[in-house]
C-alpha cells in the first residue's frame, strides 16, 4: 500500500530515503535544498531505521564522509545545491575512482560563483561531463516532479549498487521547492551486517580472517595500472550506455517538431507543446530521464520524422551540445533558455519554437 | 661451527615481526620514523585482537601507502578529508576501531577543518598525526609546522614568521576542544619513547572501547631526507630543535 | 477541469499557507495539486506569492505566466498580477493599503477587506482564512468539508483547536466579499 503526501521535492528526498534504507546522509545546509536535512532531522530516523543524520562542517567534508561511508559498504548519500557541489567535485572524482557507489543530489540555483538561489540548469555539464578531475561519469537522473524526487533515491541507489558508481539526482529549485502529491513505498529495512557484506564483498568493514583485506582507494601509483582501471572504467560506463538510457516521450508519434527538455524544463515545454498544438503545430516532447546515459539514439531516431528540434534549459545552452551530437548535423537543433534563476514560461517557449525553429 | 638453524628456535626468539604488518618492502627512506610507528599502530593491533574490526584511513603524504603495510581493512583518503571519512565509517559501524594516520600537511594545513570538527564532535576516533615539520612526499616543501629558520625547498632562507607565519601547534588547539579525551605528543628517536608511544597508541585505541571522544597521538619524527641530514643527525637536530617548540608529554588525559 | 491560481501579498501574510491548505484541499478531493512558492530572501518582509493549481488532469507546468484567479493582499502584487489574469478571469483583493485599484472590465474584480475583518474578529491569524472563504464563495472548486479536511492535514496538531475559528474566518469571508 503506498501512502500518499503533499510534498515538497526537497521533503520528498527525505522522506524516500529513510523509506528506502538509506544509512546514511551526511551534508552542510544551501538554499534551496536545506529542507533535505530539516526534514531528516526532524523525521529522527536513527531512532526508527537507524540512520545516520550528520551536519558537516562543509561540502568537502560531507562527500569525504559519503566516501568512507561508501568504502563501507553503507547506502549513503548528500544533498546540496550548485555552489557546495562545486565544492564537492574533489571528492566525487575521489568516489568515481575508488569506484564507490553513493547519491549526490544538486538542486541547481543560478550560477556562476554564488548566483543566485533561483532555480537553474546550469550545472549539467558539470554533472554529466564530468565536473572533477579524470576521466569519469556519474550516472545523472533528472526528476521533473516531486514523485520522481521520491522514486529517482531508490532507482540511484541501486544504479549506484549495480555498477559500482556515484549516482546524481541533478534537479533544481523549482522541483525542489514546488509541492506535489507524492506516493511513497512501505518502510525497508537497512541492510544487516550480514547482507551488506554479502552484497558488497569489497567494502571495509574489517579484514575477517576469510578474505583478504580490502583496500577503498582511487591511487595507482604506476601509470600502466591507472591505465587498467581507466579502460575499467570506460567498459563500465559504455555498459551503462547500453542498459540504462531512461526517457519519457509526449505527443511524438505525429510530430513534425520536437522540444527536448529535462527536469522542470520539461513540465513547462509539456505546457508549450499543449499550447502549439491548439494552434495546430504537430510538436512533441522527449524528456531525457537519465541525462548520462544520455539518449542519443532515441533522439536520432526522430531525425527522419522531424524538421527541427528546440531544445529548453534553464541555462545558456548546455544539452543542446549533446542534442546537436545525437542528430549529427541532420536536423536543425535551436536552443531557448533563460538563465541566472529567471524561469522560462510556457508561452515563451511556444514563441521561441515559433520563431526559432518553424520560422527560422 | 653453529649451523644458523640452532639459532633459529622459539626459545631464542627476542622478537618478531607483527602478523598486522604485511611482507612488502616499505618504501620510507632509512631511518624515517613512518616505518616505527607503522609497527607500533600493528603491535597495538594485535595486542589488542582487534585485527578484524578495525579500520584505518590513509592520508596523502609519504604515508600515502600506508595500506600497503598494516594487514588490515583501509580507505586511502583524500589530500586532509581522513577525519571526514573516518567520521562516517565510524559513524556507520559504531563497534569498529578506526583510526587516522596523517602528517602535519594533511592534518595541519589542508585538512585543518576536518581536523578540528571532527574533533570537535569527539568523534570515537584514533588519530596518529606524524609531524615531522616538512612535506616530505612532494620533495621537501614548507609545512605548517615547520619551525621558525628551519629550511625547506619553498623557504630555502628558513622559515621567516613574517612572511611564512607561525608554526602551529595544532596539537595544543585540539587540546582545547572539549571533544577530545585524550591529547598526547611523544616521539620515536630512542627505546624508551617508542615503548611510550606504544603505551599512548594502546590508550587512544582502548578509548574507542569507552566512547570517550576524540584521540589524538602526535609523533614528533624525523624526516632525514627532507632535512637532508643522516638519520642520526636528523634524531639529534630533533631533540636540539624540534622538542622545544614542540615538548613531549600528555597535554590533556580525561 | 483546471484552475490556476496566484496568491501573492507581503511575507508574514499566510500567502503561501493559504496556498497549502487550498493544494491540500484538492488532494482531498482527489485533484492533481500543485504548489509553487517564489522562494527565497523575498520570503522575509517582501513579497511572497505562490502559484497553485488544481486539475482533475496531470499538471504539467507548475510556473505560469496567466492565471485564471488572481488573490491579491498589497499593492506591489496587484500592479505585477492584474495583468496577468486571463480574459474572464477572476481577481480577488484586499482593500488595506491599495491606492490604485484594479482597472480591468475583462474580468471579475473582487473586493474583501480581510485585514478590517481579522481586527474585528481580534485574530490578525484569521486573515488568510477570510481571503480563502472569499475565494470560495465565488468558486466552488473544493468543497468546504474538504477544506476543512486539507486545513486539518495542513496545520500542525498543536494548531488544531483554532480550526473552528479558522471556519468561521472562512464562512465570514463568503459574507463580506462585493463585487466592484
Amino acid at each position: 500500500m503506498r501512502e500518499l503526501k503533499l510534498m515538497k521535492g526537497n521533503e520528498a528526498i527525505a522522506e524516500a530515503a529513510v523509506r528506502y534504507g538509506v544509512d546514511g546522509y551526511f551534508g552542510y545546509p544551501i538554499t534551496p535544498q536545506s529542507e533535505v536535512m530539516e526534514t531528516l532531522m526532524l523525521m529522527k530516523p536513527w531512532e526508527t531505521t537507524g540512520m545516520v543524520v550528520l551536519q558537516a562542517e562543509s561540502e568537502v567534508a560531507s562527500i569525504n564522509m559519503l566516501y568512507g561511508g561508501a568504502g563501507s559498504g553503507k547506502r549513503v548519500m548528500t544533498s546540496s545545491s550548485s555552489p557546495g557541489v562545486s565544492l564537492m567535485q574533489e571528492g566525487i572524482s575521489y568516489i568515481a575512482g575508488a569506484e564507490l557507489p553513493c547519491v549526490i543530489v544538486n538542486v541547481v540555483r543560478g550560477g556562476p560563483g554564488l548566483g543566485t538561489i533561483q532555480p537553474s540548469q546550469s550545472d549539467y555539464f558539470q554533472a554529466v561531463k564530468g565536473g572533477g578531475h579524470g576521466d569519469y561519469k556519474l550516472i545523472v537522473l533528472a526528476p521533473a516532479s516531486v514523485q520522481e524526487m521520491a522514486d529517482f533515491i531508490g532507482l540511484a541507489f541501486e544504479l549506484a549498487f549495480k555498477y559500482r558508481n556515484p549516482a546524481m539526482i541533478l534537479s533544481d529549485g523549482v522541483i525542489g521547492q514546488m509541492m506535489e502529491k507524492v506516493e511513497f513505498d512501505e518502510y525497508r529495512k537497512r541492510w544487516t551486517e550480514e547482507e551488506l557484506i554479502k552484497n558488497n564483498p569489497w567494502a571495509a568493514t574489517g579484514k575477517t580472517p576469510d578474505r583478504e583485506r580490502n583496500v577503498i582507494t582511487s591511487l595507482h601509483l604506476q601509470a600502466v595500472d591507472q591505465e587498467k582501471l581507466n579502460h575499467k572504467l570506460q567498459a563500465k560506463y559504455r555498459e551503462i550506455e547500453k542498459s540504462e538510457v531512461r526517457y519519457e516521450t509526449y505527443m511524438c508519434d505525429d510530430a513534425e517538431y520536437l522540444i527536448v527538455a529535462f527536469g522542470s524544463s520539461a513540465r513547462i515545454s509539456k505546457k508549450s507543446v499543449e499550447l502549439a498544438r491548439t494552434k495546430g503545430i504537430k510538436v512533441g516532447l522527449l524528456r531525457p530521464i537519465t541525462l548520462f546515459p544520455f539518449p542519443y539514439r532515441e533522439i536520432d531516431a526522430y531525425s527522419e520524422q522531424i524538421k527541427g528540434i528546440l531544445t529548453v534549459e534553464m541555462n545558456a545552452g548546455q544539452m543542446v551540445e549533446d542534442v546537436r551530437l545525437a542528430v549529427s548535423g541532420k536536423v536543425k537543433v535551436e536552443h531557448f533558455g533563460r538563465m541566472g534563476g529567471m524561469v522560462s514560461s510556457p508561452d515563451e517557449v511556444e514563441e521561441a519554437l515559433e520563431q526559432k525553429i518553424i520560422g527560422g | 661451527m653453529i649451523d644458523i638453524k640452532d639459532i633459529i628456535k622459539p626459545e631464542n626468539l627476542v622478537f618478531k615481526k607483527s602478523k598486522v604488518l604485511t611482507d612488502m618492502e616499505m618504501h620510507y627512506c632509512p631511518g624515517c620514523s613512518h616505518g616505527v610507528v607503522h609497527n607500533l599502530i600493528a603491535e597495538v593491533i594485535e595486542d589488542m585482537d582487534i585485527q578484524n574490526s578495525v579500520i584505518g584511513v590513509a592520508p596523502v603524504g609519504c604515508s600515502v601507502l600506508a595500506y600497503n603495510y598494516l594487514h588490515i581493512d583501509w580507505h586511502e583518503a583524500a589530500h586532509g578529508r581522513a577525519p571526514a571519512v573516518a567520521t562516517a565509517v565510524k559513524r556507520l559501524m559504531p563497534d569498529k576501531f578506526v583510526f587516522t594516520y596523517q602528517g602535519d600537511g594533511d592534518l595541519a594545513a589542508i585538512g585543518t577543518a576536518e581536523t578540528i570538527h571532527a574533533c570537535n564532535r569527539g568523534e570515537d576516533i584514533t588519530i596518529v598525526f606524524i609531524n615531522n615539520g616538512i612535506y616530505g612526499m612532494t620533495g621537501g616543501q614548507m609545512a605548517p609546522t615547520t619551525i621558525e629558520g628551519m629550511v625547506a625547498s619553498t623557504c630555502p632562507a628558513g622559515r621567516d614568521l613574517k612572511r611564512d607565519g607561525y608554526p602551529i601547534k595544532i596539537t595544543e588547539i585540539l587540546a582545547t576542544l572539549p571533544g577530545t579525551c585524550y591529547v598526547t605528543r611523544q616521539a620515536v628517536h630512542t627505546p624508551g619513547s617508542v615503548r611510550k608511544t606504544k603505551i599512548a597508541l594502546r590508550k587512544a585505541f582502548e578509548n574507542q572501547i569507552a566512547k570517550k571522544g576524540t584521540s589524538i597521538v602526535e609523533v614528533v619524527s624525523t624526516c632525514n631526507s627532507g632535512w637532508r641530514m643522516t638519520p642520526v643527525k636528523a634524531n639529534n637536530w630533533m631533540v636540539e630543535n624540534m622538542f622545544p617548540v614542540y615538548p613531549l608529554g600528555d597535554i590533556k588525559d580525561e | 477541469m483546471k484552475e490556476e491560481i496566484i496568491i501573492a501579498g507581503f511575507g508574514g501574510q499566510g500567502v503561501l499557507s493559504m496556498g497549502k491548505i487550498l493544494a491540500y484541499s484538492g488532494v482531498m478531493q482527489d485533484m492533481e495539486v500543485s504548489w509553487m512558492p517564489s522562494y527565497g530572501p523575498e520570503m522575509r518582509g517582501g513579497t511572497a506569492n505562490v502559484t497553485v493549481i488544481l486539475s482533475d488532469e496531470s499538471i504539467s507546468s507548475p510556473i505560469l505566466h496567466e492565471f485564471d484567479t488572481a488573490i491579491i493582499l498589497n499593492q506591489q502584487s496587484l500592479d505585477k498580477f492584474e495583468s496577468m489574469v486571463r480574459p474572464g478571469g477572476l481577481l480577488i483583493y484586499d482593500g488595506n493599503g491599495i491606492t490604485h485599484h484594479p482597472t480591468r472590465k475583462d474580468i471579475s474584480i473582487y473586493r474583501v477587506d480581510a485585514t478590517v475583518e481579522a481586527a474585528r474578529m481580534k485574530s490578525a491569524k484569521t486573515f488568510n482564512m477570510i481571503i480563502l472563504g472569499a475565494y470560495l464563495k465565488l468558486h466552488d472548486l473544493v468543497k468546504m468539508e474538504n477544506v476543512l479536511k486539507g486545513l486539518k492535514k495542513s496545520l500542525p496538531e498543536r494548531h488544531h483547536h483554532l480550526i473552528p475559528l479558522n471556519e468561521k474566518a472562512i464562512t465570514r469571508g463568503g459574507e463580506i466579499v462585493k463585487k466592484i
